[in-house]
């Protein structure tokens, strides 16, 4: 009945759809008193103090929240420079 | 027995609780429990008109905290059941009037003769908030499938588990199904996942709930003629830890109404 709706609800514009993704976000953020800002901060500095000791991908650094039920998690997703690459640059 | 004390709360006003707060009373004294209903909301006290109390009032809720009157003179009770009392909130006063303990103290005298207190919660999480989850050994958090509302029931269930008042189960309120089967609602499922806390209850949006508040008689006690009425008695089903299928939530066709109803008698 839900995947139905949803299909049917997609040709509209779905906007509850919408809600679930914001709010997913929005929660995140307020049980978490972590801002969009912050994040931004503590992903730079993240990348500031790996990149000292390993090379790394800057621009691929991914820091998120992941979230099971409710407890709050900050995922750093890293991707590392392999040697290969380091020798060709 | 010690009763129970369940707090209604939300974070965000207008979703409901006063609502619930009556036909939950209502409901738990229809199915014999002792019940007192207090209004938490002071200053602005509205469980009076909802319950159709609001001519029997003499004395109130601050009136009881600095000892004008005893509590049993300050509780009115609803005659057209036995066993269920309101408890108002003062109208002219404002939340400083009230601390945690008094709702503590007046819960401790209540809890020998009654079953369930149930506590209007104002809306807020600031004083009137926490004196109303004070007392509570148990919390009911109203939502709307809407983002404010969610997100401010959010914010509430993260207090009430910071104090360790026992896990918070969900009232979803005004859900309207055909606009779930559109896309362009939350769903029961969607609120209950990004919550993530246990349901006790899915009530429809329904006109009825308004005719009700009119004439101050909670839907409530003509259990079998709304839906509404009927998710009413379902929670106070689950309350006294009655094990009742969530109603399958439809469009109030006539079909549907005479399933619902057939169902209800089914698990009863």
């Amino acid at each position: 009945m839900k995947i139905l709706g949803r299909r049917i609800g997609r040709g509209g514009g779905a906007s509850g759809q919408v809600a679930k993704e914001r709010l997913r976000l929005v929660l995140a953020h307020d049980r978490t008193s972590i801002s969009p800002a912050l994040l931004e901060i503590l992903k730079d500095e993240i990348i500031a103090v790996i990149s000292r000791h390993v090379a790394i991908a800057a621009d691929e650094v991914d820091v998120s929240f992941s979230q099971s039920a409710r407890e709050s998690r900050l995922v750093a997703d890293i991707p590392l420079v392999s040697r290969s690459k380091r020798r060709t640059r | 027995m010690a009763a129970r004390v369940l707090t209604v709360t939300s974070g965000k006003g207008g979703v409901g609780k006063t609502t619930l707060t009556a036909n939950l009373g209502v409901a738990l004294a229809m199915q014999g429990q002792r019940v007192v209903v207090i209004d938490a909301d002071v200053g602005l006290r509205n469980l009076d008109v909802m319950l159709g109390l609001e001519n029997r009032i003499v004395y109130d809720l601050v009136d009881v905290v600095e000892g004008r009157c005893r509590l049993r003179q300050a509780m009115v009770r609803d005659k057209r059941l036995s066993e269920l009392y309101l408890l108002p909130a003062a109208q002219t006063r404002d939340k400083t009037s009230v601390q945690p303990d008094d709702m503590v103290r007046i819960c401790d005298q209540l809890r020998e003769h009654h079953d369930y207190i149930l506590i209007d919660s104002p809306a807020g999480i600031e004083q009137g908030f926490r004196y109303a989850i004070a007392p509570s050994t148990g919390i009911l958090i109203v939502t709307n499938p809407e983002v404010s509302a969610v997100r401010d029931a959010d914010r509430v269930i993260g207090i009430v588990e910071a104090e360790e008042k026992g896990p918070p189960r969900l009232v979803i309120n005004r859900l309207r199904p055909q606009l779930v089967k559109r896309g362009e609602m939350l769903s029961v499922a969607d609120v209950v996942e990004l919550l993530a806390i246990d349901l006790i209850g899915v009530v429809p949006e329904d006109q009825a709930v308004l005719f009700s508040a009119n004439r101050g008689q909670p839907l409530a006690f003509a259990k079998d003629s709304s839906q509404a009425g009927q998710s009413f008695h379902n929670i106070a089903r689950r309350i006294l830890g009655k094990d009742v299928p969530f109603m399958p939530i439809r469009e109030p066709g006539m079909l549907q109404r005479i399933l619902g109803i057939v169902g209800l008698g089914e698990d009863g």
